[in-house]
């Protein structure tokens, strides 16, 4: 029986993206392409070659590291919306801890850099966190507001004291700190292609978040605070400092995402550093079911989104930023499809269609 | 004002939800002046019956007749207007509006923009004055306990002005003489002609005040005639299906010494008002001590306080010897208290978790339950399978959400993993409010048994009846304070009534002048 209802489950979430995709067909009309051969290279050509696959699974590490941190606040009971203020403030402790100790050996520097980029998105993600926590501030509120200080802050960073030392010398000026030193690279898989090790990180990382939260006693509380505070506080539960504690590790895991940009693909801080993971990244965690994973899949098909758009625009001349719109459809739709997935009866109604009886305690 | 309802006829109503047959084909007649009994365990189909004819349901199949020509209900708008008006057994109330903006619900519909709050408070206390409902009319309702919601769910509908009156439980949260003068007010609205359909659990209440019974069991009806011609133990075997003995009689208990100490307590409720105002009492090891009271009189607050969930503001709480006022409610379940709140589904169990993950919720980080941090699967399977038959939970298997679960069920889950902890102190809060006989005569059970296993045990309730058969001594709370502490066995209902209702010493109600003492007194709550 629990099979079935988890195949329902996949199942109710793969027509939410279908009926997303056709309602997104609509734009791309509007947009003068035709949406059929649109979809086909945004979904196909990305998996023609290594490079389209490389670059999905590039992609995919920092959308999994931020979708992993967002299922971990919205499991605790809080909804964190500022991953994107959190990686840029990950990526900027983690470029000036690379950029203060060029001279510390690749085993010591890259820890050292994911940790500041840790603590970095933590401190941003915590005070959110605490504001919630002890004072009440609704986090979606205090999440969005801090990204938009997030981003100046990390701007005026890479303009001033941050700035890479040669941009000041030609004159160009191109808001970027230095290239960081070999040390602080993180390894190609494969020659050629910019595939790193982060991903594989960010794989080692969801799979830990999944164990502390469904196998720890830590990971229990956070559940239930999130579930039923009420509870939680019956139980003996602090429940304001696991919020706290979720928001903590929530940035903390969106720093990590900065950081492997900063030390994977771009091996400097750079204004468009992000390219709106912070925000995917919900959309990840959302449609992998709040599920680290659920989470690592789906990671993989919005990386996959992201590249095929851009092939996309190359093929059909209609933006890529269409995606943006699009992952909007696939947020509205998943989330309306959580009814089909709660509402015993919708679901009863549904499964009984296709034959199956549910049994009545 | 609706067109007065002379005859109500529903014919063969059929509702079906998800794998359960509501109603069953039934038919109900109900004639103007007549007040009407709707007997039935928890899931006979009354709530669903009535819900349609109140138009929140739409029945599957049969007619609703009124004055002979059939009606359809598609929301209570229409119910309404017809006349029928409906005191549900689970609040239907806004918890952030005020009272007056929640009966304001109910009579705005004519117009769009215009709402006269201060003519719609008017009318809430010309009918609260009429009818001795105490109620304040500008107090929020998540301000209010369960019991005072109750009476704003009454007040709404008499000031909506129905004919006919669905009341699903009404006397639940009442004093015995309030719900007297309740049943009395019932009884004269059948002689201006309004009609009553009474849902309840209570056969003396349902004997006092209707003319004819319908005893609906697993959505079918299983007796409709005058309720004289029954007895309290044949009604009571039709609705269960089966003879059902009395709550075991508490045997008398060698008591020990008293581990839940309670000295010159006092705290405020949500409102920032004094809600426990010196309360002091102890329980024994081995006792059941009962809190006899109407809700809303300090016993949540109470509860909360000693479970660490609410401050104390001076005053000790000593469990074991040890003062545990404001100590955190981690440190005072380590100290061995254990606690079944009223509210069972949302504080007492995690309704997403599976029964598994509720049943450890309280020593998850055990060595029962875990090794170092890390949930042990099978320690956790095992205990929880072990709780599941011992207590008879009735699941398809451990995996399941307890939103899935019955009420009595849901009890259960918390009774098992409480009552295994071995509290040195156990506080049970209404624990058998909502609950059907089956269900009510286990929790019994296990409050026996882990009395005579030596726990000392708080009950709080209002229950008469309940107190009466459990507990060895009964406490009367009224206004944040005990009135009196009275031996179980040489008290009485009338007693306690009287004391629930503020009256000091049972003898002043027997001078002449008692009435009006009383009334004041009644005022008094009011104001």
């Amino acid at each position: 029986m629990k099979k079935t209802y988890v195949i329902y489950n996949i199942a109710v979430v793969l027509v939410a993206l279908l009926i997303a995709l056709l309602i997104g067909a609509a734009l791309f009309a509007v947009a003068g392409g035709n949406p059929i051969t649109a979809y086909k290279v945004m979904l196909t050509e990305p998996l023609r070659g290594a490079f389209g696959v490389t670059e999905t699974l590039v992609r995919a590490a920092p959308l999994m590291l931020v979708g992993v941190g967002v299922a971990v606040s919205f499991r605790s009971g809080i909804l964190n919306i500022g991953g994107e203020g959190q990686i840029l403030m990950g990526a900027v402790s983690g470029a000036f801890i690379g950029l203060s100790l060029p001279g510390l050996p690749k085993f010591l520097l890259v820890p050292l850099i994911f940790l500041a980029a840790f603590a970095g998105g933590a401190l941003w993600g915590g005070i959110a966190g605490w504001l919630r926590a002890y004072l009440g501030v609704n986090e979606i509120l205090s999440t969005v507001m801090l990204n938009y200080i997030a981003i100046q802050l990390y701007t005026y960073l890479l303009r001033a004291p941050l700035i890479d030392p040669q941009e000041l010398a030609y004159g160009t000026g191109i808001p970027q700190t230095a290239q960081l030193t070999r040390n602080a690279w993180l390894e190609r898989l494969i020659p050629g292609m910019r595939l790193h090790t982060g991903l594989i990180y960010a794989i080692i990382i969801a799979v830990l978040v999944y164990l502390l939260l469904w196998k720890t006693t830590l990971g229990y509380r956070m559940r239930v605070c999130g579930a039923e505070p009420l509870a939680a506080r019956y139980a003996g539960m602090n429940v304001s400092r696991y919020l706290l504690l979720a928001m903590l590790l929530a940035g903390g895991l969106a720093g990590l995402a900065g950081a492997v940009e900063l030390c994977g693909v771009h091996r400097r801080a750079l204004e468009a550093l992000s390219a709106g993971y912070g925000f995917s990244g919900i959309v990840v965690a959302l449609f992998g079911g709040l599920h680290p994973l659920g989470i690592i899949p789906a990671s993989a098909l919005f990386g996959l989104l992201i590249v095929g758009a851009d092939m996309m625009q190359r093929a059909v001349t209609i933006p890529a930023h269409i995606i943006l719109a699009i992952q909007g459809l696939i947020i509205l739709a998943v989330v309306s499809s959580a009814l089909f997935i709660t509402h015993r009866g919708i679901r009863e109604k549904i499964l009984g269609r296709f034959g199956w009886k549910e049994e009545v305690h | 004002m609706a067109e007065q309802i002379k005859l109500l006829e529903m014919k063969g109503i059929t509702k079906r939800f998800p794998g359960v047959l509501a109603c069953d084909s039934v038919d109900l007649e109900l004639h103007a002046g007549e007040v009407l009994a709707l007997l039935g365990e928890n899931g006979a189909g009354k709530s669903s019956l009535m819900n349609i004819l109140y138009g929140l349901y739409k029945q599957d199949s049969g007619q609703i007749l009124i004055n002979g020509s059939e009606v359809t209900f598609d929301s209570p708008l229409q119910a309404f207007t017809l006349g029928i008006g409906m005191v549900h057994q689970h609040f239907m109330l806004v918890p952030n509006l005020t009272v007056t903006e929640n009966v304001a619900l109910g009579l705005c519909h004519d117009r769009t923009f215009a709402l006269n709050l201060g003519e719609v408070r008017r009318k809430i206390v010309d009918v609260s004055r009429k009818h001795g409902l105490a109620i304040h009319p500008d107090a929020f309702v998540w301000q209010l306990s369960v019991g005072e919601q109750q009476r704003v769910e009454l007040v709404k509908a008499l000031a909506l002005g129905a004919n006919l009156l669905i009341m699903d439980e009404p006397t639940a949260a009442l004093t015995p003489q309030e719900a007297d003068e309740l049943l009395d007010l019932l009884r004269d609205m059948t002689k201006r002609e309004c009609s009553v359909i009474f849902i309840s659990h209570k056969l003396n209440e349902v004997r006092k005040v209707s003319d004819r019974v319908i005893v609906l069991r697993g959505g079918g009806k299983v007796y409709d005639g005058p309720t004289r011609e029954l007895s309290d133990s044949e009604l009571a075997g039709r609705m269960a299906g089966k003879e059902l003995g009395q709550a075991a009689a508490r045997a008398p208990q060698p008591l020990g010494e008293p581990v839940l100490d309670i000295v010159d307590l006092h705290a405020r409720g949500d409102r920032g008002v004094k809600a426990l105002n010196g309360v002091s009492f102890s329980v024994r090891k081995g006792e059941i001590f009962g809190l006899a009271g109407v809700s809303g009189n300090g016993q949540r607050e109470l509860a909360e306080v000693v479970n660490g969930l609410r401050r104390v503001d001076s005053g000790n709480i000593l469990l074991d010897g040890r003062d545990v006022a404001n100590c955190s409610p981690l440190h005072i379940i380590g100290q061995g208290m254990g606690y079944i709140p009223e509210n069972r589904i949302h504080e007492g169990t995690i309704p997403p978790f599976s029964i598994r993950e509720n049943l450890i919720l309280k020593d998850y980080d055990t060595d029962k339950m875990s090794v170092h941090c890390f949930l042990s699967m099978d320690k956790t399977r095992c205990f929880a399978s072990d709780l599941i038959s011992s207590f008879r939970i009735k699941t398809p298997d451990m995996e399941t959400n307890c939103a899935s679960l019955s009420g009595g069920n849901i009890q259960k889950v918390i009774l098992a993993r409480e009552i295994t902890r071995n509290p040195k102190v156990l506080v049970a809060v209404y624990p058998i409010r909502g609950l059907d006989l089956g269900a009510t005569e286990n929790v019994h059970e296990q409050l026996l048994r882990i009395s005579e296993a030596g726990t000392a045990v708080l009950l709080i309730s209002e229950e008469l009846d309940e107190l009466l058969a459990l507990c060895d001594r009964i406490g009367v709370i009224y206004e944040g304070r005990v009135m009196k502490v009275l031996e179980a066995r040489k008290t009485d209902k009338q007693e306690l009534g009287l004391l629930m209702a503020g009256v000091e010493s049972p003898s002043e109600i027997e001078s002449p002048s008692c009435p009006d003492e009383r009334s004041i007194e009644l005022e008094e709550v009011s104001t």
